[in-house]
């Protein structure tokens, strides 16, 4: 059975568990300069603190503990350190010619990761998804208020840098594809048309069915309007992003699993995929941090347990092991969302 | 489990969703925004006025596109630049956005330009095999990779498919191609079989439509899944320069297309006849050349054209119809609103059917469906619905005397099976337009209205529906103190143990605060009505025997869901405290601002206006909206949709005006005062003419929502000096003296068009009597702008300093304040003008407000606020934190106590 029919299967049984947030793991370990700087960069003329990513290279054992700390809590699916690993992205740290090792490195430590913690429980499979971020810019909006036409990036400049990046994690063995917090659906359109022309480019069937590389969608709504910060509904959103066959769409970041509730159930009700959610731990208190402790959040998420609404179930900014350890068990106790797909025509 | 429907049918979307449901019958593709078929756009695109473009846009969605043709295929355009351009434009107005776009191009890279800058799932318009399979399967590809839809034209490589034939053969093997080698969704192809023209003369032209109709048929019975599209405007080519002849085609070859299975298409709406409206004769030979019925058809139509042509629409049309029976020609006075012929034809049909009733319930109620059906689908709008209920109340009021009365052998009691609703505006508010509007519209969809006017206590209400076995209650409000008194006869309907539906309806009602306060207090169907338009299905469903409890579980899960959402939202709202938000004033510099004293202080009576003066002050705007005609004065008037109802309106309006004005229907009074004040904190103390203490204080409300930095927590006493002596003033104007008198001269005569228009007219007037004070109080009473040189324009767009916002306006909403405003003025004396027990003002047509004359003031809305500011402001008042909460209660952030409640 190849890693997809394996994914799948997995789906079917039960709700998958994702990981949680990369950063405040990061955070932490109160890094220095020093450490984000592997030997070839000691000379870089720009900081790089903060530059999350780059750790893959720079201090790999650290990822990888962060990786086994998830893996120890039940997480089913890790997501590779790439949120910001566009050459895009990178283009900020002047480290736009880093991208595809960065997405190589850090998919090769995750899967490294994984596979151990496969082989120490066969029964329990686990899988590494290549994280694509939004980018630090937008193709649907101005950044200039005066000049609502211009656009900071095009859609060919976006396909082009995802295209590397999707390079990178599948050649670093990514089991699966997850493009997400999406604010503005043309960035991830441009993501799921790099994603399709590399796959064309590399033989890879475009459907998870078929033995393609699963990929998966999450969408971020920004605040209590229900939209994405480019204006969309959730449904407006799920119609955007339906021509791929998608092995799940959901939500992340931005709100905590209590606000996120009706726009999963948008989701749940329409989507003719698996369905994914993973929240913040709450919304942030004044100092910008997030204070939801694990039990809490869990108790939150139980509610869309409950209504059957999803199928993968995870944390964004804020949550930590304990938060997904606590998801995990909240998780066990219920059935995924069971999905029938009613095949009719309209005549 | 949740069952999915996968590929069930076409799904679009911009910024919301747009699906192809069964129900959908038609989907209007809006195409000004073309520039080959749009000379407007073409000169603004190819000048540059991107922004004037951009209104066309959004006039298409305002007129009811619900997707946006663009296209830029012109010889003097870089079309790349120009699409991409446009749509980044679009992509930032969220109302035009909002729906899908149509990528329209017969160049390729404008349509790979135009894929790259739409975030929404929209239509590529279009590809074809006319250069072969292998560039069409490429261009099919990308699209799919794109996420968007695909009209394809029946064109293939020996050219156009011009017979019935061609047209399936080219559609089949394009879909074909699509389904099995590109493995393109079905429902996402599109195919466009090629309207052609008719009636050109030429043999070969005879079936274009027919073979159209046919091929439609046949690709939805044989391409499962796939849509047709077309535009309909060439079919009418040979006829240029005759639009009556045109718009009769356009209308019956959309209607037959459509009943072949055309899915959506490119129609302009002002091109168009209503279907049933085509004069017999003109649409039988339309419809002989479209079925290519006879040899003759064509030189028939042509014939026919030409007299057409020549005696002009309106006589054709004119001359015909008094000839039909009686119920058609009911039912042609119904739907043109012409009074001239009802009484003898009522008569006709009385002694036809033997029973003034059977009239009621027949041939007028049958009418009336007509019109209820064309405001329905949009082919007909507000302003000419009102003219028809004023027909059929003629000749309602012509019938009764012939009625069964209580005693006759025939009377019983049961007579009719016509659905009743009553309709009233509650206790405490007197606006009523928007009611009688909602009674004309849904008496046109035979229901009998019992309107018991303005001001009703909610037992009187629940009395008169009991006695009259009323089907639905609609209620009516205004202003705020409104919501409570609907809240109050909602649960009074609870208590006494009604069932029947509940409508609310009104410009302060909501969505959200009938699903939060009134839904949970009535076990019954409670519905908010957002407009006219909406009350009749509304009504339809909530009592059909069929639907209404399905309804009733439908609509109580979603006003559920509303409050829960609602909730939720409520606690991620953020307040500050209110001493935090005192702490983050309005941000003005004092020591370089010395308050400017007014020149005449105290007050000045006007004892009467001039409305001639006052007609230029008019802002026309709202009038339209009043009508229900959206759009700005003036543009609306060349609007494509409604502007010839827009422009009949205007002329009626002031034609009205003119009268009112010569024979002194109304008459407008006014009061302003200015005086000196001191500020205390948010309160405001009035000082006499000496400068002592009064016994008045006005007492505002401050902004307590989180706030980003730089950005203040504004109340309106920000704009006073903080510690020193400063100034302020109001003001109360009306212009509603005499319309009483006129009102009931039109109610004498059911003539609910002219009872709305001069109700309309004297509110315009009395807002364009404030803008009038307002100025002649910068210029002169106060002086504080003597220099302003200001047109109408600019005063609408309030290019001056210094605001006016009125008690119960969103800067400062508690309403109670009135009653200060109006003592501190003396208004009831000076003016006439009264305040009701919740402080609507009487005359109707009348506004109040204060005066502030920093520079820096603006309106703004205060928002939510905390229980802090309640309890400092009961306090600060001088009333309980219960009465306090219940005059806030839209604006509370919290839940206040049982008690206040339950009061």
């Amino acid at each position: 059975m190849n890693r997809s029919e394996l994914l799948i299967q997995s789906s079917q049984q039960k709700i998958l568990i994702l990981d949680g947030a990369m950063g405040t793991m990061i955070q932490r370990y109160r890094l220095t300069e020093e450490d984000f700087r592997t030997p070839a960069l000691q000379d870089h003329p720009k900081a790089l603190k903060g530059n999350n990513d780059l750790l893959s290279l720079s201090r790999p054992e650290i990822i990888k503990a962060i990786h086994e700390a998830y893996l120890e809590a039940g997480a089913d699916i890790i997501e590779t350190n790439t949120f910001s690993g566009t050459s895009i992205a990178q283009a900020d740290y002047g480290l736009a010619h880093l991208a595809y090792d960065i997405n190589f490195e850090s998919a090769r430590i995750a899967k490294q990761a994984a596979e151990a913690y496969t082989l120490k429980d066969p029964d329990k499979p686990r899988f590494v998804a290549g994280a694509i971020g939004p980018t630090n810019r937008t193709a649907s909006i101005s950044p200039d208020v005066n000049d609502p036409g211009y656009r900071a990036v095009t859609f060919d400049q976006l396909s082009e840098a995802y295209q590397e990046q999707v390079r990178g994690l599948l050649d670093g063995g990514s089991d699966a594809l997850l493009v997400e917090t999406i604010f503005d659906t043309l960035n991830a359109k441009a993501a799921l048309f790099a994603i399709q022309e590399v796959f064309e480019e590399k033989g890879i069937p475009l459907s998870p069915e078929e033995g393609g590389v699963p990929v998966m969608i999450s969408g971020t709504i920004t605040d209590a309007s229900g939209r994405t910060l480019s204006g969309q509904t959730t449904e407006a959103f799920l119609i955007s992003v339906s021509h791929v066959p998608l092995f799940s769409i959901g939500l992340n970041c931005a709100l905590g699993a209590k606000e996120l509730r009706p726009y999963l159930k948008v989701l749940s009700e329409n989507a003719p995929f698996l369905v994914s959610a993973y929240p913040n731990a709450g919304l942030p208190n004044e100092f910008g941090q997030y204070d939801q402790g694990a039990e809490e959040m869990a108790d939150q998420v139980e509610e869309f347990l409950k209504e059957g609404f999803v199928n993968i179930l995870g944390g964004c900014c804020g949550t930590t092991p304990e938060h997904i350890s606590a998801i995990a068990k909240a998780a066990a106790k219920y059935k995924p969302r069971l999905v029938e797909l009613e095949k009719i025509g309209d005549d | 489990m949740t069952k999915i429907q996968k590929h069930n049918t076409l799904k679009l979307s911009g910024l919301e969703p747009l699906i192809f449901t069964p129900e959908i019958n038609f989907v209007n593709v809006g195409e000004r925004t073309n520039i080959t078929g749009s000379k407007k756009f073409a000169r603004l695109i190819l000048n540059g006025q991107y922004d004037e473009a951009l209104e066309v846009a959004l006039d298409q969605v305002r007129g009811g596109a619900q997707i946006l043709d663009v296209c830029m295929d012109e010889g003097m355009l870089d079309g790349v630049t120009a699409m991409q351009k446009f749509l980044n434009l679009i992509a930032s107005e969220p109302e035009i956005s909002r729906i899908p776009i149509m990528i329209d191009s017969s160049r390729w890279e404008i349509i790979l330009a135009g894929l790259k800058c739409v975030q929404g799932k929209g239509i590529v318009n279009s590809i074809s095999l006319k250069n072969g399979e292998k560039e069409f399967v490429h261009q099919a590809k990308t699209i799919k990779k794109f996420g968007a839809a695909v009209v394809v034209m029946a064109f293939d490589e020996d050219g156009q498919a011009d017979t019935y034939q061609r047209r399936i053969d080219i559609c089949k093997r394009s879909y074909d191609i699509l389904v099995q080698e590109v493995k393109f969704n079905p429902q996402d192809i599109i195919f466009d079989p090629n309207i052609f023209p008719v009636a050109t003369g030429m043999d070969e032209h005879r079936k274009n439509a027919l073979d159209f109709f046919h091929a439609t048929q046949w690709i939805k019975q044989n391409l499962p899944g796939a849509k047709v599209s077309g535009g309909v405007s060439n079919v009418s080519f040979s006829f240029r320069g005759n639009n009556t002849v045109r718009e009769a085609m356009h209308a019956s070859f959309l209607y037959h297309a459509i009943r072949h299975g055309m899915d959506m298409g490119i129609v302009n709406p002002s091109m168009l006849e209503v279907y049933d409206d085509i004069p017999k004769d003109l649409l039988q030979k339309v419809e002989d050349v479209f079925f290519d019925r006879h040899d003759n058809a064509t030189e028939d139509l042509l014939d026919f054209a030409e007299t057409v042509k020549q005696t002009g629409k309106k006589e054709v049309v004119s001359a015909l119809w008094r000839e039909d029976p009686v119920e058609k020609r009911i039912e042609h006075a119904l739907v043109k609103g012409i009074i001239d012929f009802i009484i003898e034809d009522t008569e006709e049909a009385r002694i036809h059917l033997k029973n003034p009733l059977k009239v009621i319930e027949g041939p007028l109620m049958d009418g009336m469906n007509v019109v209820g059906d064309l405001f329905g689908e949009g082919k007909m709008f507000l302003p000419q619905v009102v003219k028809s209920a004023r027909v059929m109340k003629k000749a309602v009021a012509y019938l009764e005397p012939f009625m069964p009365q209580v005693g006759d052998a025939d009377y019983n009691a049961e007579q009719s099976s016509i659905k009743k609703i009553l309709l009233a505006t509650v206790k405490g508010d007197v606006h009523d337009i928007g009611k009688n509007i909602v009674g004309v519209v849904l008496a046109c969809n035979s229901y009998q209205i019992i309107d018991l006017g303005v001001m009703v206590d909610a037992q009187v209400i629940i009395d008169e529906a009991i006695k009259n076995k009323v089907d639905i209650i609609g209620l009516s409000g205004l202003i705020t103190p409104s919501l409570d008194e609907m809240v109050y006869v909602a649960s009074e309907m609870e208590r006494q143990g009604l069932k029947i539906p509940l409508l609310i309806g009104g410009a302060t009602t909501s969505r959200i605060h009938t699903a939060v306060k009134i839904d949970p207090v009535y076990s019954g169907t409670v519905i908010h009505v957002t407009d006219a338009s909406k009350s009749v299905p509304i009504a339809g469903e909530s009592i059909s025997e069929e639907t209404r409890d399905s309804y009733h579980k439908k609509i109580k899960e979603t006003y559920l869901q509303l409050r829960v959402d609602h909730e939720a939202k409520q606690q991620v709202k953020q307040l500050v405290s209110y001493q935090e938000a005192k702490s983050n004033p309005v941000y003005i510099n004092w020591e370089n601002y010395h308050p400017v004293k007014p020149a005449v202080l105290g007050l000045t009576v006007i004892e009467e206006l001039d409305l001639k003066v006052l007609r230029k002050y008019i802002d026309w705007t709202p009038f339209f909206s009043t009508w229900m005609l959206s759009g700005r004065y003036p543009k609306i008037l060349d609007d494509t949709v409604v502007g010839a109802e827009a422009q009949r309106l205007f002329k009626e309006a002031n034609a009205m005006l003119d009268q009112v004005i010569a024979e002194g229907w109304l008459q407008a009074k006014a009061v302003v005062g200015l005086f000196p004040v001191q500020r205390e904190g948010d309160d405001v103390r009035i000082l006499d003419l000496e400068e002592k203490e009064t016994p008045f204080s006005f007492h505002f409300l401050r902004q307590q929502g989180k706030k980003g930095k730089g950005v203040p927590n504004r109340s309106l006493s920000d704009y006073l000096h903080p510690d020193e002596k400063d100034y302020m003033g109001g003001f109360a104007v009306t212009a509603g003296w005499g319309i009483e008198e006129k009102l009931k001269e039109f109610q004498a005569t059911h003539d609910d068009y002219q009872d709305i228009m001069l109700k309309a007219l004297a509110d315009r007037l009395a807002e364009a009597g404030a803008e009038y004070l307002h100025e002649l109080v910068r210029k002169e009473l106060w002086g504080y702008a003597q220099e302003e040189q200001l047109d109408n324009d600019d005063l609408i767009k309030e290019a001056y300093h210094g605001i006016r916002p009125a008690p119960g306006y969103p800067a400062c909403p508690e309403h109670s304040e009135k009653r200060t405003l109006f003592d501190l003025l003396q208004v009831e004396k000076q003016t006439g003008i009264t305040l009701t027990d919740s402080y609507a003002m009487y005359p109707t047509s009348s506004v109040s407000g204060y005066y502030f004359a920093h520079p820096e003031s603006k309106y703004f809305g205060l928002g939510k606020i905390g229980e802090d500011q309640v309890v400092d402001y009961a306090e600060r008042k001088g009333v309980s934190l219960t009465q306090a909460e219940r005059w806030l209660s839209p604006n509370l952030a919290y839940n206040p106590s049982l008690a206040a409640q339950e009061n």
